[in-house]
C-alpha cells in the first residue's frame, strides 16, 4: 500500500507539469495574500523572512555543503548587498518615480557583492578546511570593522530610513529565480566539478576539473545571491547597521544550513524555513495566543513563569534543541540527499547525482 | 628617557598585558585543536564566563582576589569538562562538520544564557589595589604587572606539565595517533578530558586577567576576544604550545601599535586584516607544519 | 617525433633524492612498463609527469611543450591522464558522476549557459551522458551507474578508475599499479582490456605495475627503477635476462 503510495508520488513529480504548477499556486497565493489581506500582517512578515533565510541558506549551502568548505564570510556577503543596494535606492535611483528600479538596484547589490565572492575565492585555491574558515572569519570582521569606519555610509549607526519596498510576492519572485539558479548550478558540469573538490580536490584537478574556476564560481553564486537577500532584508527592516551583520548573524545562516542537512536544496529550505517559523513560534505573544484556551488556573503560572520569559528563554532552547538535532542527524535532516523534485529528469532517469545510497557512516563529506 | 622612549616604553607594557590575557585563551584552542583536530568555537564564551564568575565573585560574595581566581579557574575548568562530555564526547566519531555546529550551538546558549542574567555591560569593582611606580619617567602599574606576571606564570606552568609530566606526554602522543595510543593503556577520555579543563581553566583565568585589566564586562565580549585569540593561534601554528603564545602576543603588538598610531576605530579593520595576510601567506602558521598529503 | 620525452629528470624532497637522471622516450603507440621495488620512485615520474610535483631539476616535453612548471589541470588539459595507486574515485559519488566529472574539460558551455539551463546545455549533458554510458559498457559496469562508487567491490573500482581516465579523452594513459590486489583471472582480464583500450583509443601506455605476469605479458618495453636511478630498460626478455635486475628486483619465482 505504502509502496503504491510511494510510486504514485514519485510518479507525478516525474510529470513535467508538477513544479511549474505548484510554483504558479505559489506565485498566485504570493499576490493573492497581501492584496486581499487574506493573512495577516505578522504572518506575512514571517513569511517574507523565510523567503529571505531560504535564500541564505541554499547559497551557503553551496560552498560548505556541496563544496566541503566551512565558510564563515556570509553574513558579511549579506551586509555588502544590503549597504549597495540600500545606497542605490536612497542616493542615486529615483525609485519614488520608477518602483521597477527596486530590482535593479537589488541586483546591482547582488553583483557588487559577487565580486567581494571572487576576492573570498583567491584565498581558497590555497588553504583549505580549517585554515580557510579563519581566513572567511577575518573577511567577515574586515568587512564589518570597514563599515564601521566609513562615516559617509553611517559609520557605526548604520542607515536608516530605507524605503519599504519588499513585498512577499518580489520576495517569493527572488527566492524562486534563485534557489533555480543553484539548482541549475548544481546540476551542470560547474556543481559536478564543486562536488568534485568536495571528494578529492587532487584527483579531480587531475581528472581535468579547472577547480580554479570552479571554486571562482561558486563563490560567487553563493556571494551574489547573499548580497541580494541582504538586499531585499535592508528594505524590509528599512535599517541596517554594521552590527547587524556579524558572527551571531553567520552562526545563525550556518545553523540553517546544518539543520536542513547538507548538500541539499530542498534541505536548506527546510532548515531556513523551521529555524524561521520555530523562532517565530517561541514568541511569548505567539505562545500566549496558543495556549489561550487552557483554564486560568494552569495558564496563570505557566505565563508568570515561563511564557513570560520567552523571549530570553527562546534563544537558550534553541541552541539546545540544535544540539540535540545535531546529536541524531550529525549531518542534517535531509543531509547529502534531495527532494526528488529538484533533480533533473535527466539525472533521475539515470541515477547521476540522485539521493545515494549510504553503507557506512565515515563519507568525505565527514573530512572537513 | 626622552618622551617617545618613555611612551612607548609604556605601549610595551600594554601590549605584554593584551597579550598575556590572549595567550591565555589561545592555549585553550591550540591544544584542544592539538589534540582532536577540531575547534572549540564555545572557548571564547568559556572565557566570558570566567569574567562574569569574577564579576559575581567581586560583588556579591566579595572574595579576595586569590580565592576570585581559583573560583574563577576552577569554574570555568568544570565548565569546560562539561561541556566535552556532553556535546563533544558523543560526537567525536560523527562528522566533523556535526561538532562544529554543536560547539557553534553551545557558545550561543552561554551568550544567551548570560545575557539572560545581565542584559547590560557590568563594570567590575576592583579587586586589587593598583599602585603605580615611577621609575625613569616610565609609569609602572601594579595591575598591569600582576596580570603579566601570572599569565606568564600560569604558561610556564603549562610548558612544565606538557613536557614534563606523564599527563602532558599523554597528550602529545594522542594528538599524534588516537588509534594506537589507548592500546598502550592511556586514558584517552580522561586525558582529553583534562586538556579540556586545562584549557578551560586558563579561559577562566583570563577571563578574571581581563577584569582586572578592563573592567567593563558584557556577554558577547567572548565573540571579539576569543575569535581574535583564536586567529592568533593559528598565526602561530594551531595545535602548538609556543606557537599560540607567539601568536598571541604578536596579536597583542599589533593592537596596541594600531590603536597608538591610528584613529582607534580603525583597530578591528587593521587588525584582522593583517591576520589575513599572515594566514594566506603562511597558512599552517609561523611554529606549525604544513600537512603533506601523499598523492 | 617522440611523444613523451623526459631527460635527466631528478626530485629530491627536501635532502631525500625520490629520482636521480631520469630519462625516458615515448613514442605514439607504445606500451612500456616500469617496474622496481617500492620506494623506488616509480608514482614519483607520474607525479613529476602530471604536474603534482614540480620536478627539482630537469625536463619533461610532451609533443615538444615544456610539462615541468605547468598545473596537474593544464598537463591534463592536453590529454595525458592517470590512474593512481590508492583508488582515489570520488566514494561518495554515484558511478556515472564519476565518469561525468572527468568529462570537464571538454564540456562546450559556459557558465551562463549553466546558470540558465540554456542553448547548449542540454546537448552537451546529454552527449556526456551518452558518452559515459558508452564507457561503462566497455567496461561492463554500465548496471552498476546509479551505484555509489565507495559501494563497488574493488576489482569494479579499479576498472572504474581507469574508464574515469578514458573520459578524459587521453592520448597517454599512466596507469599506476592497476592490477594491485587483483586474482590471477581478474588480472587476465585487465590485460586483455589494456591492450584493447590501447588499440581503440590509439592510446600510448606507461604503466607501474608489480604484477609481474601483466608486465612480462603486455609490455613492449620496462624500465627498471631502485632507489630513484634506472638500472635497466628494455624488452621483457631482455630483462628477464639482465642479472643486475634479478638481483636487485626480481628475486626468485616471481615470473611465471
Amino acid at each position: 500500500m505504502i509502496a503504491a503510495i510511494k510510486k504514485h508520488w514519485n510518479r507525478t513529480l516525474d510529470a513535467r507539469w508538477t513544479l511549474p504548477a505548484g510554483l504558479a499556486v505559489g506565485m498566485v497565493l504570493a499576490f493573492a495574500i497581501p492584496h486581499f489581506g487574506l493573512l495577516n500582517n505578522y504572518v506575512q512578515l514571517v513569511l517574507i523572512y523565510v523567503g529571505i533565510n531560504i535564500i541564505l541558506a541554499t547559497s551557503l549551502n553551496l560552498v560548505n555543503g556541496y563544496m566541503g568548505e566551512f565558510s564563515l564570510a556570509h553574513a558579511g556577503f549579506m551586509a555588502v548587498g544590503a549597504y549597495s543596494s540600500a545606497l542605490l535606492t536612497m542616493k542615486v535611483l529615483p525609485v519614488a518615480a520608477y518602483p521597477a528600479l527596486f530590482h535593479l538596484a537589488i541586483l546591482a547589490g547582488g553583483l557588487i557583492t559577487a565580486l567581494l565572492g571572487l576576492l573570498v575565492a583567491l584565498p581558497s585555491f590555497k588553504v583549505r578546511g580549517d585554515y580557510l574558515a579563519i581566513v572567511t572569519l577575518a573577511f567577515l570582521m574586515i568587512v564589518k570593522s570597514a563599515l564601521e569606519n566609513i562615516d559617509a555610509i553611517g559609520g557605526p549607526r548604520g542607515i536608516s530610513g530605507i524605503p519599504r519596498l519588499t513585498t512577499l510576492p518580489w520576495v517569493f519572485c527572488w527566492t524562486t529565480a534563485l534557489v533555480w539558479l543553484i539548482r541549475n548550478f548544481v546540476y551542470s558540469c560547474y556543481g559536478r566539478g564543486v562536488l568534485a573538490i568536495r571528494e578529492d580536490e587532487i584527483a579531480s584537478e587531475l581528472m581535468s576539473v579547472n577547480t580554479r574556476r570552479v571554486k571562482v564560481l561558486a563563490f560567487m553564486l553563493s556571494a551574489f545571491c547573499a548580497g541580494i537577500a541582504g538586499a531585499l532584508f535592508a528594505h524590509l527592516l528599512q535599517f541596517i547597521s554594521p552590527r547587524v551583520f556579524d558572527v551571531v548573524k553567520t552562526t545563525e545562516i550556518l545553523i540553517m544550513v546544518y539543520l536542513g542537512g547538507i548538500a541539499s536544496i530542498g534541505g536548506s529550505i527546510l532548515g531556513a524555513t523551521l529555524y524561521t517559523v520555530m523562532l517565530e513560534l517561541l514568541r511569548p505573544s505567539t505562545v500566549a495566543g496558543l495556549l489561550s484556551w487552557l483554564p486560568a488556573v494552569v495558564f496563570d503560572p505557566l505565563d508568570h513563569y515561563f511564557i513570560r520569559h520567552l523571549g530570553v528563554l527562546r534563544m537558550i532552547i534553541m541552541p539546545l534543541a540544535l544540539v540535540l538535532v545535531m546529536l541524531f542527524w550529525p549531518r542534517g535532516i535531509l543531509g547529502l540527499r534531495e527532494f526528488r523534485g529538484f533533480i533533473p529528469q535527466r539525472d533521475r532517469r539515470s541515477h547521476g547525482t540522485a539521493p545515494l545510497r549510504r553503507t557506512n557512516t565515515h563519507a568525505a563529506a565527514d573530512s572537513l | 628617557m626622552t618622551q617617545p622612549g618613555i611612551y612607548w616604553l609604556q605601549q610595551i607594557l600594554n601590549a605584554l598585558q593584551l597579550g598575556s590575557i590572549y595567550a591565555l585563551i589561545a592555549l585553550g584552542y591550540s591544544m584542544v585543536y592539538g589534540i582532536l583536530t577540531m575547534i572549540n568555537f564555545a572557548h571564547g564564551d568559556v572565557f566570558m564566563v570566567g569574567a562574569f564568575l569574577c564579576f559575581l565573585a567581586a560583588t556579591v560574595l566579595k572574595l579576595p582576589f586569590v580565592l576570585t581566581l581559583l573560583l574563577t579557574m576552577s569554574a570555568a575548568a568544570g565548565l569546560g569538562v562539561l561541556i566535552e562530555r556532553l556535546a563533544y564526547k558523543p560526537l567525536r566519531h560523527a562528522p566533523r562538520v556535526s561538532a562544529i555546529i554543536t560547539a557553534l550551538g553551545v557558545g550561543l546558549f552561554l551568550e544567551n544564557l548570560t545575557l539572560a542574567f545581565y542584559p547590560y555591560p557590568q563594570h567590575v569593582p576592583p579587586l586589587l589595589h593598583n599602585v603605580t611606580w615611577r621609575l625613569g619617567g616610565v609609569a609602572f602599574s601594579s595591575l598591569q604587572l600582576i596580570v603579566i606576571s601570572l599569565s606568564l606564570t600560569l604558561m610556564l606552568v603549562l610548558d612544565y606539565v606538557v613536557r614534563r609530566t606523564s599527563v602532558g606526554v599523554a597528550m602529545r602522543a594522542i594528538s599524534w595517533d588516537k588509534t594506537f595510543v589507548p592500546l598502550m593503556g592511556v586514558p584517552v577520555n580522561l586525558i582529553i578530558s583534562i586538556t579540556f579543563a586545562i584549557g578551560a581553566g586558563l579561559a577562566g583565568a583570563a577571563g578574571t586577567m581581563y577584569s582586572l585589566a578592563y573592567p567593563v564586562i558584557d556577554p558577547y565580549m567572548g565573540i571579539m576576544v576569543g575569535w581574535k585569540a583564536f586567529i592568533a593561534a593559528v598565526v602561530g601554528g594551531i595545535g602548538t604550545i609556543r606557537g599560540a603564545v607567539i601568536g598571541a602576543f604578536i596579536l597583542g603588538g599589533v593592537e596596541i601599535m594600531v590603536v597608538a598610531l591610528l584613529p582607534s576605530t580603525y583597530r578591528d579593520l587593521v587588525v584582522f586584516s593583517l591576520l589575513l595576510t599572515l594566514i594566506v601567506i603562511r597558512p599552517h602558521g609561523i611554529l606549525g607544519a604544513p600537512r603533506v598529503q601523499k598523492v | 617525433m617522440p611523444l613523451l620525452t623526459a631527460s635527466k629528470l631528478r626530485h629530491s624532497f627536501g635532502g631525500l633524492c625520490a629520482l636521480a637522471d631520469f630519462n625516458l622516450e615515448l613514442h605514439q603507440g607504445d606500451l612500456m612498463g616500469i617496474i622496481g621495488p617500492n620506494g623506488a620512485g616509480k608514482t614519483t615520474v607520474f607525479n613529476l609527469i602530471t604536474g603534482v610535483y614540480r620536478a627539482t631539476e630537469g625536463s619533461i616535453r610532451y609533443r615538444g611543450a615544456e610539462l615541468v612548471g605547468l598545473t596537474p589541470h593544464q598537463i591534463t588539459a592536453r590529454r595525458i591522464a592517470r590512474t593512481f595507486q590508492n583508488i582515489r574515485l570520488f566514494r561518495d559519488l554515484s558511478v556515472l558522476d564519476n565518469i561525468r566529472i572527468a568529462h570537464y574539460s571538454q564540456t562546450r558551455y559556459s557558465p551562463f549557459e549553466a546558470l540558465l539551463h540554456l542553448g547548449r546545455y542540454r546537448r552537451e549533458e546529454q552527449r556526456i551522458i551518452d558518452h559515459s554510458r558508452s564507457l561503462l559498457a566497455l567496461f561492463k559496469l554500465e548496471a552498476l551507474a546509479g551505484e555509489t562508487a565507495r559501494n563497488l567491490p574493488y576489482g569494479s573500482q579499479r576498472r572504474l578508475e581507469i574508464a574515469r581516465a578514458l573520459a578524459i579523452g587521453p592520448e597517454l594513459l599512466l596507469l599506476d599499479e592497476p592490477a594491485a590486489g587483483m586474482n590471477p583471472a581478474e588480472i587476465d582480464q585487465l590485460m586483455e582490456l589494456i591492450c584493447k583500450i590501447r588499440g581503440q583509443f590509439e592510446l600510448t601506455v606507461l604503466l607501474i605495475e608489480h604484477q609481474m605476469k601483466l608486465v612480462m605479458g603486455i609490455c613492449e618495453r620496462i624500465k627498471v627503477l631502485d632507489f630513484g636511478e634506472t638500472l635497466a630498460e628494455g624488452t621483457p626478455e631482455a630483462i628477464q635476462n639482465d642479472p643486475w635486475v634479478m638481483k636487485a628486483y626480481l628475486g626468485e619465482g616471481a615470473v611465471e
